[in-house]
């Protein structure tokens, strides 16, 4: 059973000081030259607390860039050197509930069969404060997909905005409990009156469940070629997801020596699939888009009994030809309803 | 905007071209590309000051290029990737019909000539606030330039967003994609941001039109569109050529000329 307190917007500053001073590094929305980015949070103002960030959070769990292994070559060996992931102790504070979400996304992939020790490693060190969105856009799609603006899924605390402002505190897991012990005096006993600010309204666009099914027999569908006729193949809308999970790895070496990396890769690019025959089985941009749209919201619930997407829009958002994911995956609900 | 969808509509009624591609209504109140094919969608077809996006890079791409004779609606910078396209021998004439969008009205630019006429007559002219930054990064010592270009591009994840909503990068196999060997990183670190961008730049020399699509279709904001433009403008001043002028030229980079400037060798 959850907590519930309630922390003034200048307590939240103590509770943020009390978070640096145990060694946490703090990081969230924040605005740093006109965009919103997840960033270093020293004080309560930092803290953007509507609007989505452009690139999400994955990266402090799963980093674009980072070394898995090192090795040299010694005559006809070669040695092998383990690299132990770097997870300071990190707090996201004032996330948005979607991104808070979206870390299951990643955990049911990286847990699929091997354990991911870099992943769960900094996932193990990372306590999540959510904070609920009071603002939504078009691009935003939560409800579509079960969620809500004021989902406690993924928080370890969620905050929510009073009318008389302030916040209600809800904390929901141990880390968070852990999190509140560093500065329990900032924290109220909820008043049975407090008035929450009302959670933004977005208007459901179509149901994920139904998507599910009606996916089964839209493999052939002309749909994907109308749709990512302006896809430039890019892969913006995969770098800046928070569930995207993808990764390429890379030997960077030289004679002496190298080092294995992970970095991000994106299903919408050509190489993605393309074999070292020659052959590419997704050849051309309609079939990418076609994967991103099942491995998102066919493969991912039938195989890992989750969604790949938490309707955050940031894809969306950051097109560079705006294929609204949203819009799409409406008319894709539409045109499997007419058959 | 009635000029235009009238004549997009006539065109496709008429089976002249197969499609036109054009500005529509997007997320709010942004605009995106959309392909018209069908007379009665030529109403969906938008232009105001929001349409600003190069949509030359469609030009190129073999979906599009499949559906048939292309019009396609065209700002200044648009007319230039044309040219530059034709110049490097990507695009037939017969293939492509130009609608300039000219003091609110429409323009049909069916031969090469005749849009070489109308960008000759369209002042280049790169916006105030780029040529600023331009003119900022030209006076910086090179530290300073080079701790500019550390920090911007430090947020690079290599989505290569610039690169795909680019009218000249339409190479099939890219260098960045060449894994056999591996010339330039393929991870997103300092090193791979750094040598994708200055090649990019490099090989945009004299041929960038700049229309600076790049740069806006940055996700994360990096102004790379100031090093094509830099670049661009080095090869005009060593030249006098420019990126998307003429539909026949021997490219700067490429072609040796007994006259051809010698003063950057120091």
């Amino acid at each position: 059973m959850s907590e519930r307190y309630t922390i003034t917007e200048t307590s939240v500053g103590s509770f943020l000081q009390a978070m640096t001073a145990s060694g946490r590094r703090v990081l969230g929305p924040k605005l740093v030259a006109g965009r919103i980015e997840i960033a270093d949070i020293n004080t309560f103002a930092d803290v953007v607390q509507n609007g989505q960030s452009v690139v999400s959070a994955k990266g402090v769990v799963f980093p674009k860039v980072e070394r898995l292994l090192k090795y040299r070559f010694e005559g006809k060996n070669i040695a092998l050197e383990d690299v132990e992931p770097q997870a300071q102790p990190t707090v996201l504070f004032g996330l948005r509930p979607c991104e808070a979400r979206a870390f299951h996304a990643l955990d049911v992939v990286f847990n699929w069969d091997s354990k991911d020790k870099f992943f769960n490693t900094r996932m193990a060190n990372t306590t999540v404060v959510g904070l609920s969105c009071t603002q939504a856009d078009e691009s935003c799609f939560c409800t579509s997909l079960g969620s809500r603006p004021d989902d406690t899924q993924g928080s370890d605390i969620l905050l929510s905005p009073l009318k008389a402002g302030g916040f209600v505190a809800e904390v929901l897991t141990d880390k968070g409990k852990a999190l509140v012990a560093l500065a329990k005096d900032t924290f109220q006993p909820l008043a049975d009156d407090a008035a929450l600010v009302p959670p933004a309204t977005v208007a459901p666009a179509f149901d994920a469940k139904a998507l599910q099914q009606e996916l089964a027999a839209m493999f052939d569908s002309p749909l994907w070629a109308e749709q990512s006729l302006r896809c430039l193949g890019c892969g913006a809308c995969a770098f800046v997801c928070p569930t995207c999970v993808c990764f390429d790895i890379q030997d960077e070496a030289d004679t002496k020596q190298g080092q294995r990396l992970r970095a991000w890769d994106s299903c919408g690019m050509r190489i993605f699939t393309l074999h070292a025959s020659g052959h590419n089985p997704r050849d051309k941009q309609s079939q990418r888009w076609r994967q991103r749209v099942y491995h998102k919201f066919a493969y991912y619930p039938e195989r890992l009994g989750t969604l790949g997407c938490v309707g955050c829009g940031k894809c969306s958002r950051a097109c560079p030809v705006d294929m609204n994911l949203k819009q799409h995956l409406a008319q894709v609900a539409e045109a499997a309803s007419q058959g | 905007m009635e000029a235009l969808q009238n004549k997009a509509k006539e065109l496709l009624a008429a089976s002249a071209v197969k499609v036109v591609i054009g500005y529509g209504k997007g997320t709010g109140e942004s605009r995106r590309p959309i392909f018209v094919r069908a007379a009665e969608r030529a109403g969906d077809l938008v232009v105001d000051t929001a349409c600003t996006q190069n949509l030359a890079t469609y030009l190129t791409k073999a979906e599009v290029r499949a559906l048939g004779r292309i019009a396609i609606v065209a700002i200044p910078s648009t007319l230039r990737s044309i040219l530059q396209l034709a110049a490097e021998k990507q695009l037939r004439e017969e293939n492509v019909l130009a609608l300039a969008i000219v003091d609110g009205g429409v323009r049909e630019l069916a031969t090469f000539d005749a849009i070489e006429e109308a960008v000759a007559t369209i002042p280049d002219a790169i916006g105030e606030a780029d040529q600023k930054m331009i003119d900022k990064l030209t006076a910086m010592s090179v530290g300073e330039r080079r701790a500019f270009w550390a920090d911007e591009l430090g947020r690079c994840v290599k989505c290569y967003a610039c690169r795909s909503s680019c009218p000249m990068c339409y190479c099939e196999r890219c260098t960045m994609d060449c894994n056999r060997p591996q010339w330039i990183p393929v991870a997103s670190h300092a090193i791979g941001n750094l040598e994708y961008h200055m090649v990019r730049a490099m090989h945009l020399a004299g041929r960038c039109v700049e229309c600076g699509t790049c740069g806006a279709a940055c996700p994360v904001g990096i102004p790379v569109h100031l090093l094509t433009f830099f670049a661009e403008q080095t090869v005009r001043r060593q030249f006098g050529q420019k990126g998307g002028a003429s539909a026949k030229l021997d490219y700067a980079m490429s072609t040796f000329k007994p006259d051809d400037k010698e003063t950057f060798i120091r």
